[in-house]
């Protein structure tokens, strides 16, 4: 038992490290295709045809391309990112001094989705067959149809600029400047810009759970020991709280770590309606400016965190859910 | 509905074997008589596959046409007889843009739909049918794609080769295909254990005869199911790769308009008129999908379906 369980977590590392690989081997690849020189932002008109190839020389672009991607796969697993051609400082520095932002973003609005989502599935499936119920199901479809950056750009239009109650831009006021992240953390003016964008993302992300849970409810609400429950008297709310929904619960967990690692990819259209300093702006705008190696690693580490997530649902899946055995693959 | 299949419906969740194409059209129709929703949602299509073709003759102006009166241009009009929706802040006419947006929204949406239900279809058919290290191999190239973000790569993908709806598809095909292709598989798995898999081997049937004409017409339904879903999807990523700038600037979508709207500051303006109706749209094109993928899946699993 032990074992099988050490066995099936190396195996499952292994095959997250596989996928990073392929990420890793497909955006060199991708990049190498793209149109006009790389170095654009570094080349003054000025310069001599001498000087540009000192350039691409100190670059290691002048070399056959199997030895540039052993040298990029070797910098890469040594944390070495490249230098932006933009801000022309490591790109290391550049992602992961905005990670945080992304990662707070992602878990204010997963954890408000994940409850309004949990709540309002009880609710709807102890309501089951009221226009309650009714109602609910089809304002959870409508969000989860519309796009994110509309209803950004709705909440925009009536909270920010109609109505003035929140700021329409940024992680901070213009010319904030915070001793440490635990200050930022703690201040109001921080929160205050989180509202708009994680109510954006949390009114598209709480509809898995809540159908989930709903749909969960309703399945669990059929077993015998509910139906028991009912003969010994118990009040509703204890039947749906303390015994249904406890056994609904398991698989809304699994997937919650799994929406972790879906919404740092889908963040990017939230982060760039809002302006929020996050990886997904990031991604954006050194694509838009042809800046490969801020580019690529944006990307590199989006792929970690997505990746890293999945491993986590993986994992707490077994964990949690006694019925499927470690040795076994969690088939979601 | 024959004898035969009502006795299969009590059985465990697991869909209900299909054979011949009579009895498969006949399903399809089933899918639209007995689900509401599903009915609505093939309406929602059909109206913007009307809207689409006729556009020239709906639109009164052409999408990117400024319009102008006396030289000067008719910019930031507000809703009129004259112009239904308003005009851009380059005098562009709203509700002509809007009418043929439809167009490109459903190019995308079928063409990717078909797309990642085809490669699904024929990866889970094989992986399943064959098993080993085919299905070894698929199935951990599924693995994969699973682990890549979707947006990001659509959007590094589009911007590298070039702004195009079709480059926007081909991103679609390259990942989502894993979805459909593991549902697929596991259904074959089950299928071909069947005894009128055995019957057509014995008769002398060879492997693609068995995979193509005996177990793919029972597993089609599952792939319309995925397909119906993403056609949403593909409308979904479209607008959202067009709002972040990489689409295709001669293509008129809704997503393209969103981007408009958004970098001239529609949304300071207080201009409802021209923020609200694309997103509607896009909003529900993507339900539709949902609804019609509701009524296979109760067709497929009965045991979903509750009173």
């Amino acid at each position: 038992m032990q074992r099988s369980v050490v066995v099936y977590l190396v195996g499952r590392i292994a095959q997250s490290l596989l996928v990073l690989w392929v990420v890793v081997t497909f955006l060199f690849f991708l990049f190498r295709l793209a149109p006009g020189n790389p170095l654009v932002a570094y080349i003054d008109p000025t310069f001599t045809e001498e000087q540009q190839q000192a350039l691409m020389r100190q670059f290691g672009l002048d070399k056959p391309l199997s030895v540039q991607y052993l040298v990029y796969l070797g910098n890469l697993v040594q944390g070495e990112l490249g230098d932006s051609f933009f801000y022309r400082s490591p790109v290391i520095e550049l992602v992961m001094e905005v990670l945080p932002n992304t990662l707070y973003l992602t878990f204010t609005s997963l954890l408000v989705a994940y409850g309004v989502g949990v709540v309002g599935g009880i609710l709807l499936a102890w309501r089951r067959g009221s226009r309650l119920e009714q109602m609910g199901v089809t304002f959870t479809l409508m969000t989860r149809s519309a796009p994110e950056f509309w209803v950004g750009m709705i909440l925009l239009t009536v909270f920010a600029f109609n109505l003035g109650w929140f700021p329409s831009s940024g992680a901070t006021s213009p010319g904030t400047l915070y001793a440490s992240e635990w200050d930022k953390l703690t201040s109001w003016d921080f929160w205050r810009h989180m509202v708009l964008p994680a109510t954006t993302l949390a009114l598209y992300l709480h509809g898995l759970p809540l159908l989930l849970m709903r749909s969960n409810m309703l399945e669990v609400l059929d077993e015998d020991y509910i139906t028991m429950g009912r003969f010994m008297g118990y009040s509703e709310l204890r039947l749906m709280v303390r015994h249904a929904a406890r056994n609904a619960l398991l698989p809304v967990i699994t997937a919650m770590a799994l929406g972790v690692g879906y919404s740092v990819g889908g963040n990017v259209v939230v982060e760039n309606v809002f302006g929020w300093p996050g990886l997904g702006r990031m991604l954006v705008r050194a694509v838009a400016a042809s800046d490969y190696p801020l580019a690529q690693g944006a990307f590199f580490l989006i792929a970690v965190v997505m990746v890293t997530m999945n491993l986590i649902a993986d994992v707490l899946y077994g964990v949690l859910d006694p019925r499927i055995g470690a040795g076994q693959q969690a088939q979601h | 509905m024959s004898v035969q299949s009502a006795s299969l419906t009590p059985a465990a969740q697991e869909p209900r074997p299909v054979s011949g194409l009579a009895q498969f059209v006949q399903m399809n129709l089933e899918v639209f008589r007995r689900d509401r929703m599903a009915l609505v949602g093939a309406c929602i299509y059909l109206f913007f596959v009307l809207v689409a073709l006729l556009a020239p003759w709906i639109a009164p102006y052409s999408p990117l046409e400024v319009i102008q009166e006396n030289g000067i241009w008719l910019a930031n009009e507000p809703p009129s007889p004259r112009f239904y929706l308003g005009t851009t802040n380059l005098g562009r006419d709203i509700f002509s843009q809007l009418v043929y947006g439809s167009r490109t929204a459903l190019l995308v949406g079928f063409s990717a739909a078909v797309a990642v239900a085809l490669i699904g279809t024929v990866v889970g058919l094989v992986a399943g049918y064959y098993g080993g290290w085919v299905d070894t191999l698929l199935m951990r190239l599924a693995d994969i794609a699973f682990g890549v973000p979707f947006l990001p790569l659509v959007i590094v993908l589009v911007a590298l080769l070039e702004p195009s709806i079709w480059n926007i598809v081909l991103a679609m095909a390259l990942l989502l295909w894993r979805d459909t292709g593991r549902v697929i598989r596991s259904q074959v798995l089950t299928v071909k254990e069947r005894a009128f898999v055995a019957a057509a081997r014995i008769s002398g049937a060879g492997d693609l005869r068995i995979l193509f004409l005996h177990i793919a017409p029972s597993i089609l339904p599952l792939s319309f199911l995925y397909g119906s879903l993403a056609i949403g999807w593909a409308i979904l990523t479209e607008a959202s790769v067009s709002f972040l700038g990489f689409g295709d600037p001669d293509v008129v979508s809704w997503g393209f308009m969103l981007q408009d709207a958004f970098v001239s500051q529609a949304m300071s303006r207080g201009a409802y008129y021209w923020i609200v109706p694309p997103g509607l749209c896009i909003m529900l094109s993507v339900m539709a999908g949902f609804f019609i993928g509701r009524g296979y899946e109760e067709i497929l699993f009965p045991r979903l379906r509750r009173s």
